[in-house]
């Protein structure tokens, strides 16, 4: 068969029917993939959650989109067994990576202790130092916070006068992380359910201004 | 030209990466582990043979002055597909190359070969040009990312080889990306030299 000319008539005509055929194809996949994509992630964020708030038969309400303080959305999800509060899951952003964004899902006990983590997100932290993120802050690791409440311990990086070693070469991201980590709960401690951690937290901040009051005491006697 | 000769020649005279050097972006960009570096040959090679064996049959039908827009739908089209398929299939492979899936629509050895092979040859000699192509980039991809994974952290294919901390980091940064395809392209064109 002869090639067609350059009328441009052929050229519509050509280019019209393949964006068509093109087009109704696109169309018949993505409605057949649809459903398959949103049940890939709908388990990876319930795999995350099962992850930070262990425990079986944990049932996980809906999502409750909220703000953090920098002005970040962020999901809290509250964690029910047989009716008994277990914890929420909080996923938080912080675009202080060295990259940019990092998203890190958090879990927090009826205390505000932590009781896991799980990095959604870390494509932007450069490999083998930053994208460490996923292992180094779990339990028995260097840079461990799981069990330490955020209320109570602070939770920066030794560079900054906290209680956590950073990934070795990798600050930024540490920081990002740790950045996340008070977003979410920041957000956690002021959700309705958390209220006898917020009541521990006030009696903490209490005792906190006390021994600071003590501090400037005793700053007055030696300027005296 | 036989069948499996078009394949062959694909697969080492015309090597996409080590002979012809086209599609350096993903070659660089993917390969910082050999798993990476199959999954994203695997999704090129997926894209290669349809639209090689797609504009092969349309050739006729499209004139001469539009056949590039005519040739990028095609690709773009099958590109998409291959995405959506991995996205609701293999959601891990998806995170893990991420923007470059989207990408293959530039890359430039498919719009390459649909130029150079699919506008001139029968739909089935193109396609089997999709797949020696597709085969030659993908262990091209493979190895590097073996190299630069073994190298770099120590592992072949996530297996620890050796301890983490005695790898040199540099190979699964960019700076070794750039290293390892300059040493195999150099041993890939030793070995193949004419005497």
């Amino acid at each position: 068969m002869a090639k067609l000319e350059n009328s441009t008539k052929n050229m519509v005509l050509s280019l019209t029917v393949i964006t068509v055929v093109v087009g109704a194809l696109l169309g018949y996949v993505s409605s057949i993939t649809a459903e398959p994509i949103a049940q890939a992630a709908a388990n990876k964020q319930s795999a995350a959650i099962a992850a930070v708030v262990p425990g079986d038969g944990n049932e996980i309400s809906e999502p409750e989109t909220v703000t953090t303080a920098n002005g970040e959305p962020a999901e809290i999800f509250t964690v029910m067994n047989g009716g008994k509060f277990v914890g929420k899951a909080v996923k938080a952003v912080s675009k202080n990576g060295f990259g940019g964004k990092i998203v890190v899902m958090f879990g927090f006990d009826a205390e505000g202790n932590i009781l896991g983590y799980s990095v959604l997100d870390c494509s932007n932290e450069t490999p083998g130092l930053g994208a460490k993120m996923p292992d180094w802050f779990q339990k028995g690791q260097k840079g461990d916070v799981i069990g330490k409440n955020p209320g109570k311990n602070n939770l920066t990086v030794s560079k900054d006068g906290g209680e956590v070693d950073a990934i070795t070469a990798a600050t930024i991201s540490s920081r990002a992380f740790l950045d996340a980590l008070a977003q979410a709960y920041g957000v956690y401690s002021g959700s309705d359910v958390a209220t006898s951690a917020s009541k521990q937290n006030k009696e903490a901040e209490a005792s906190a201004n006390e021994t600071c009051e003590a501090d400037s005491c005793a700053q007055k006697c030696l300027t005296e | 030209m036989s069948k499996l000769g078009i394949i062959i020649n694909g697969l080492i005279k015309e090597n996409p990466t080590f002979v012809l050097l086209l599609g350096m972006c993903p070659t660089l960009g993917t390969t910082s582990s050999a798993i990476n570096g199959m999954s994203m040959g695997l999704a090129t090679m997926a894209v290669l043979i349809c639209s090689n064996f797609v504009i092969s049959c349309i050739k006729n039908l499209i004139p001469d002055k539009v056949h590039i827009p005519c040739y990028i739908v095609v690709i773009a089209g099958f590109v998409t597909v291959v995405q959506l398929l991995i996205k609701a299939y293999a959601p891990a492979v998806d995170e893990k190359l991420g923007l470059f899936i989207p990408l293959i629509v530039v890359n430039c050895i498919v719009l390459g070969r649909a130029e150079s092979f699919a506008a001139k040859n029968t739909p089935i000699d193109s396609a089997c040009d999709g797949i020696g192509i597709g085969l030659g980039f993908t262990c091209a991809l493979t190895l590097i990312g073996l190299c630069r994974e073994l190298l770099g952290a120590g592992t072949a294919f996530g297996f620890a080889v050796y301890p983490e901390q005695f790898g040199a980091l540099t190979f699964v940064l960019a700076p070794g990306a750039f290293i390892t395809l300059g040493f195999l392209v150099a041993i890939f064109n030793k070995l193949t030299a004419k005497k």
